[in-house]
């Protein structure tokens, strides 16, 4: 579905390059995880294949029409004077299409579990609900491909798994493909179908955790094969540093 | 209510102490009359003072509104170019540093002789204009870059930009500019109306000029419950006004 092939880029004002010859494919409703330590360049890429950011050199290839995609950011930029509707319909009401889609809002606030919440201001939502009606919006926009960046890193642990079970449930009901920026080596273990290890603008290694997808979340995360992904992401991660 | 209560009971304490103070002590009527002779005072120049207060209010949302446009607009343009930024910013500046008091009898000898008002307006935009102007492009500056990489993302015009984005930032910063703009211009306005002293201007200040003047201590303080007054309305009218526009905030 995405082909981005050998990616530079240099911040005008930065030192040194940021990505430095990143290459990668993401198949449709594949989920591929972007690991590494801070400043590797994995947000970078993920801008760059939002168009965000163009390359200092190579390409971003989107085989079939036009690239759909979506960003959810760490932080669920929501606009505080709208509604939590008005914010899931932001990527609608900007193309004109927002008035007959209300329904539609309805049904991915639902799907996200925050079902009555429309009319509700952000300032009144909890940090994992606000991550929510980002991920809902996102959702609106009817991506192929979702732009993860490190969505879950600013809540805790109990609230990460819940957000974790309701991304992959989302995923296996609407197929879309994602690339997600993480920090966490358990996080990347268990919500994806490949792992890229990143380490000073490049990718330095690639390990595919095979889960189990069709048993229950404690199952497959007490698995052999995921500690061992997690063994061997780690091991990965520390090799190439 | 006790937000109410509190500053309403110092208030009559105030009274009652300056009132026993007059009463008691040997001041002369003319340093401080009191109480009940300000509020005499107050009654018997009521309409002359109402509708010299008028004139002074006139004056004061004038400059306000001429101060809103002005400043959201120059700071647009800030936005926009950063040379227009550059070029304009450092005059902004100098005005806002420059006393009030100073300029003014400069623009009544520019723009008063024939048209008082004129002047007075201006007097009173210079006070008001450039925490609008500061605030605005603050506001401006304020969006949430992630929130603007969105709006980019799914493709919004700039005028969507702008008005579903820009505007919305901006506006808590606008509100709280005006809430200290009011003052200003009001400020603005009586200085301006000092200055003119007797040239035509027949505000409050002038009132409370003209009854200096005549040792009228007691019309004074009379003219002063009024500025007062209209300073505290302006300025809680601003607050009500953003607590609207901002409930989504509550």
């Amino acid at each position: 579905m995405l082909t981005a092939t050998d990616l530079h880029f240099c911040y005008p004002e930065g030192e040194g390059a940021v990505t430095n010859g990143v290459s990668f494919e993401v198949a449709a409703g594949e989920i591929v995880s972007l690991l590494g330590p801070s400043g590797c360049g994995k947000s970078t890429v993920l801008r760059l294949v939002a168009g965000l950011l163009q390359p200092d050199r190579g390409s971003i290839n989107w085989p079939v029409g036009d690239k759909r995609l979506s960003f959810v950011f760490q932080d669920a930029a929501l606009m505080p004077w709208a509604t939590v509707l008005e914010n899931v319909l932001l990527p609608l009401s900007l193309k004109g299409k927002a008035g007959d889609r209300t329904e539609a809002a309805l049904a991915k606030l639902a799907s996200v579990g925050l079902e009555g919440y429309d009319h509700r201001y952000p300032h009144k939502l909890s940090g994992g609900q606000k991550m929510r009606v980002s991920i809902a919006r996102a959702l609106m926009a009817g991506p192929e491909l979702l732009l993860l960046d490190e969505p879950f890193a600013a809540l805790d642990e109990i609230l990460r798994f819940q957000m974790n079970e309701m991304l992959l449930k989302l995923r296996r009901k609407q197929g879309w493909a994602a690339l997600f920026v993480t920090h966490s080596v358990y996080e990347a273990a268990y919500l994806s179908d490949r792992i890229l290890v990143m380490k000073n603008g490049k990718i330095s290694g690639e390990f595919n955790p095979k889960l189990d997808r069709d048993k229950p979340s404690f199952e497959q995360r007490s698995s052999k094969a995921f500690t061992s992904a997690v063994a061997n992401v780690s091991k990965l991660l520390e090799t190439r540093q | 209510m006790k937000r109410i209560l509190l500053p309403l009971l110092a208030l009559l304490a105030l009274i009652f102490v300056w009132h026993v103070w007059v009463a008691f002590g040997t001041i002369p009527k003319f340093i401080l009359p009191s109480p009940a002779s300000v509020f005499t005072a107050l009654l018997d120049n009521l309409c002359t003072l109402m509708s010299s207060a008028g004139q002074t209010l006139r004056v004061t949302l004038i400059a306000l509104v001429a101060a809103v446009l002005s400043g959201v607009g120059l700071a647009l343009a800030f936005s926009l170019s950063r040379t227009v930024e550059m070029t304009i910013y450092p005059f902004a500046v100098i005005l806002q540093v420059t006393p009030i008091v100073s300029i003014a009898p400069l623009v009544l000898i520019w723009v008063g002789i024939d048209h008082v008002e004129r002047a007075l307006v201006i007097i009173a935009w210079l006070a008001a204009f450039f925490p609008i102007l500061a605030n605005m492009s603050a506001g401006l500056r304020a969006v949430d870059p992630h929130l603007g990489d969105l709006f980019t993302l799914y493709g919004a015009t700039r005028w969507q930009r702008f008005w579903r984005l820009l505007w919305p930032t901006a506006m808590p910063y606008l509100l709280a500019s005006l809430k200290v703009s009011g003052g200003f211009a009001l400020i603005g306005a009586v200085v301006a109306e000092f200055v003119a002293g007797s040239g035509g201007a027949t505000g409050l200040a002038w009132r409370i000029l003209e009854a200096s003047n005549r040792l009228q201590t007691e019309k004074m303080f009379a003219g002063l419950i009024l500025l007062s007054l209209m300073g505290v309305a302006i300025f809680y009218s601003f607050v009500a006004l953003e607590r609207w526009l901002l409930r989504y905030r509550a």
